[in-house]
């Protein structure tokens, strides 16, 4: 035998062994080829592989050890020495990569193990974020609960519906089975069944109020868990077999109105509460949650406020109706005083004229009665009788007077007049009087008096004349003294007048005068009664009490539309008092107007109206001819008419004035007819009515039909002048009547 | 002179007591202030005028009064033209009684209305002779050369 140079196998080979082996080695490659493949399949598909350089690496490993064995294949049999070498290269590399890789492998398991025990945890925490998750979306579930239950009970304002719908929507929510609200009775010592969820009438079930589970519910503003043998958890009768469900109780506070006044919110100790329990359905083993407690909490709290918005809400309705009937009374009080007011003015309008004219035919009578022969008896009795009807007359003037006063309807007739002429005369009336009583009397004017003033000398000379009257009347000795000065600002402001405030100015000054006496006085305390009406002092000393009692009332009122006070100051009985008035005169611009007892309107007024074209409207021939001769006296250039087409004949754009007498009888006519002739005002004369008649209708037909002026019959000269100037100046002069 | 100072004296006396009794009133005194240089006979035109429409209207309600039915507006409106008058010159009381006048018109009382036009000319023919004897005076006094007193 030749040495060959093929390597022979140690042993001899084994046939069959040499087989399967051959197979095997077949198989493994075929494997071991394969699996790189699928591994790359399977990682191409996913889409995440970290380890891709392990993969190149594993695949490297096992694709060389699949050639590895495919080469064994060759070496079976008999194999040329290339074989061996690429087996020995295939052996080497397979060695090294998978080397390389156990090396590597060491590093990458415990990541991919850790990678397990990650997910592990994601899986955990996915769990428990689950949980909670399906914890909030109860939480949710409930606050929405509460808020459509808040929505409900919010929305009716009815204490009734609220009550009854709270247990409706809180037994819906929370599937009870029995929900009741326990109010408090009146008498705050016990409780009352007032509403049930389920039975329709609730009886009138009581429970003392000092129940030791009441109180503990009341302490606390949670809802506790009760037991459900608990007198007020015992609504239905128990029959045996049901196991009843968990019973919680809370408190709903009653809020009064009056806790609201202060301003902090309202302290425990005076609250009420009612009672709320809730009753879960018998046999269903369910537990009271937290989340539904509190539910139950919130409940109880927003019913307690929509509670009191309801007590709120009925106690203004309330005091709306209340207010309601009162404005009813006093608008119905309001007319029937405006009734009286008109019934009385309409009666005093009558007996003013009525009293009147029998008065006058007294007292004119009976003083020409004393004119003629009589005995001495008989003049007596004719005195005593003038006397009473001049007092009625006073007394009748006055009582017509104060009722003018008060509805503000008197005013003042304003007048230039002699100041000190005044308190001449008054001196002169009273000194006979007080001369018989002999009661000295003295008058003292200040030198800085001025000797004219503007203001109504009528009303002031009875208001000095009633404070001395009474001066005298109530004197039985002592002297009277009047004293009578300007005052000037300081003594203006006096203590006894505080709501006084007098504002001098440059044309009015401030007349005082102070009557003193030593008679009668006055209480103090009676003082005021003194200046109200009707009201007697009641002095046992006076038998001879005469008066209505209204001389100082009207002298008061005199004195306050003269802008003035008026005050009595006495010290008591027996200590004389003193009278003392300040009313507001005006100071006359110049001696020489305030000799004339006119408004200082007639210094600029025309004199004569030179050329002024006028025409005269009247039926009555002579009336016409007064009127006539009248005007042109005054220079005017005067045509007449006796008729109203005589006058709308005549009449033209160059006629300033029409004069005409509204008696005859189309007088109106006449003037609607001159309306019509001249539409535009400029060109129109000015139309006047002179008429004899003093009533309102004829003053208001007059101003319908557009007449400018109305001047009442018999008119005088100077009448007829200042009204023309007045008409020329202003275009419209509507006479007072 | 002594006869014209006599004369105003009467005249004024005179005057003074047609005032007081209430025959004149205060329009008169107007209706002689109204008598100037250029219009010196105003007061008798006036009075003349006065006497003439007066007459014919007592005629008037003389007549309506007689009628079988009697118009009260027709009475009414010519009392209203006589109360116009009389006011006019100051006849007072003539006036007066025109106011009584148409009181009975309105009533339509008949014997009222008769019994007022009796006294209208009562007092119309008083005061018709008071005031031509007030002017006879005065003419007498024009006459004697004086000039008549203004009222006071």
């Amino acid at each position: 035998m030749e040495s060959c140079n093929c390597i022979e196998p140690q042993w001899p080979a084994e046939e069959l062994l040499m087989k399967y082996q051959y197979i095997s080695d077949f198989f493994i490659a075929l494997a071991y080829f394969s699996i790189p493949l699928e591994l790359i399949y399977f990682v191409k598909k996913s889409a995440v592989f970290p380890y891709r350089w392990v993969l190149v690496q594993f695949g490297a490993f096992i694709v060389l050890c699949g050639a590895t064995h495919l080469i064994n294949l060759w070496t079976f049999g008999m194999h040329s020495r290339t074989v061996a070498v690429v087996m020995t290269t295939a052996k080497v590399l397979t060695a090294a990569v998978s080397c390389a890789t156990a090396l590597m492998l060491v590093h990458i398991i415990p990541d991919l193990l850790s990678v397990k025990t990650r997910e592990l945890f994601l899986k955990n925490k996915a769990a428990e974020l689950d949980r909670e998750m399906g914890l909030i979306r109860t939480q949710e579930e409930t606050g929405r609960h509460v808020r459509m239950l808040t929505h409900e009970i919010r929305s009716t304002l009815d204490r009734h519906t609220i009550l009854k719908t709270t247990l409706v929507e809180l037994g819906r929510t929370l599937a009870l089975e029995e929900c009741a609200l326990w109010m408090p009775t009146r008498t705050g010592l016990e409780l009352q069944l007032s509403y049930t969820l389920r039975q329709q009438n609730p009886v009138g079930y009581t429970v003392p109020i000092q129940l030791p589970v009441i109180n503990q519910v009341f302490s606390s503003n949670r809802a506790m868990k009760i037991s459900p043998n608990s007198p007020v958890a015992r609504l239905r009768p128990l029959s045996g077999k049901y196991m009843p469900g968990e019973v919680v109780a809370v408190r709903v506070p009653l809020l009064h109105l009056s806790n609201f006044q202060i301003n902090d919110w309202p302290e425990l100790s005076t609250r009420r509460y009612a009672l709320m329990v809730l009753m879960l359905p018998s046999d269903s083993a369910r537990q009271w949650h937290v989340h539904e407690l509190e539910l139950v909490e919130v409940v109880a709290d927003q019913v307690a406020v929509a509670l009191s918005h309801a007590a709120i809400l009925e106690e203004s309705m309330r005091a709306r109706d209340l207010l309601m009937e009162q404005n009813v009374a006093l608008d119905h009080a309001r007319r029937e005083a405006e009734t009286a007011v008109r019934a009385r003015n309409d009666f005093l309008a009558v007996m003013n004229h009525e009293m009147r004219t029998p008065m006058h035919a007294v007292i004119a009578l009976s003083s020409l009665l004393q004119e003629t022969e009589l005995t001495p008896e008989q003049r007596l009795m004719v005195e005593t009788i003038l006397r009473s009807s001049n007092l009625l007359a006073t007394l009748i003037n006055d009582v017509l007077d104060l009722s003018r006063l008060e509805d503000g309807s008197l005013q003042l007739d304003l007048g230039s007049f002699d100041l000190h002429a005044v308190f001449r005369e008054v001196l002169n009336l009273i000194k006979p009087i007080a001369s018989v009583k002999k009661l000295p009397v003295t008058l003292n004017l200040a030198p800085d008096l001025p000797e004219y003033a503007i203001g109504d000398e009528k009303r002031l000379m009875q208001t000095i004349l009633n404070v001395i009257g009474n001066a005298v009347k109530f004197s039985k000795e002592g002297s009277i003294s009047i004293t009578a000065f300007v005052a000037k600002s300081e003594s203006l402001r006096d203590s006894r007048a505080p709501d006084f405030f007098p504002v001098p100015s440059d044309n009015h000054f401030y007349l005082r005068v102070q009557v003193k006496d030593a008679g009668q006085g006055i209480n103090p305390p009676d003082i005021p009664k003194l200046f109200t009406k009707f009201a007697h002092t009641q002095t046992l000393a006076t038998k001879n009490s005469r008066g209505s009692g209204l001389g100082l009332a009207i002298c008061k009122r005199f004195v306050n539309l003269m802008e003035g006070h008026i005050w009595i100051e006495s010290e008591g009985l027996g200590k004389g008092c003193m009278a003392i008035f300040i009313v507001k005169l005006g100071i006359p611009e110049n001696t020489s107007e305030s000799k004339n007892p006119f408004l200082p309107k007639a210094n600029h007024g025309q004199t004569t109206f030179p050329g002024l074209k006028v025409l005269v409207l009247d039926d009555n021939g002579v009336s016409r001819m007064v009127t006539k001769e009248l005007l042109v006296h005054l220079g005017c250039d005067v045509t007449t008419a006796s008729s109203r087409d005589e006058c709308l004949h005549v009449v033209s754009q160059d006629h300033k004035v029409v004069c005409m007498d509204v008696g005859m009888p189309d007088g109106f006519e006449a003037a609607v007819r001159l309306h019509e002739k001249f539409t535009k005002r400029h060109e129109r004369p000015l139309i006047v009515a002179l008429t004899g008649n003093t009533d309102k209708v004829t003053k208001e037909n007059c101003m319908r039909v557009g007449m400018d002026g109305v001047i009442l019959k018999p008119v005088s000269v100077d009448k007829m002048r200042s009204v023309l100037s007045e008409l020329l100046e202003h275009r419209v002069l509507f006479e007072a009547m | 002179m002594d006869s014209v100072v006599q004369l105003q004296r009467q005249l004024v006396d005179y005057r003074a007591q047609l005032f007081n009794e209430g025959f004149l009133d205060e329009q008169f005194n107007q209706l002689q202030q109204l008598q100037d240089e250029s219009n010196p006979d105003f007061v008798v035109e006036v009075v003349t005028l006065f006497f003439e429409d007066s007459e014919r209207l007592l005629d008037e309600l003389a007549k309506a009064l007689e009628q079988q039915s009697v118009d009260y507006r027709k009475i009414d409106a010519h009392v209203h033209q006589l109360k116009g008058s009389s006011s006019s010159i100051g006849a007072q009381r003539v006036q007066k009684v025109c106011i009584g006048f148409r009181n009975f018109c309105e009533e339509r009382n008949i014997e009222g209305c008769q019994k007022c036009l009796q006294q209208v000319k009562h007092e119309y023919s008083l005061v018709k002779t008071k005031l031509e004897t007030l002017f006879k005076l005065e003419q007498k006094i024009l006459a004697a050369g004086g000039s008549i007193p203004l009222p006071m």
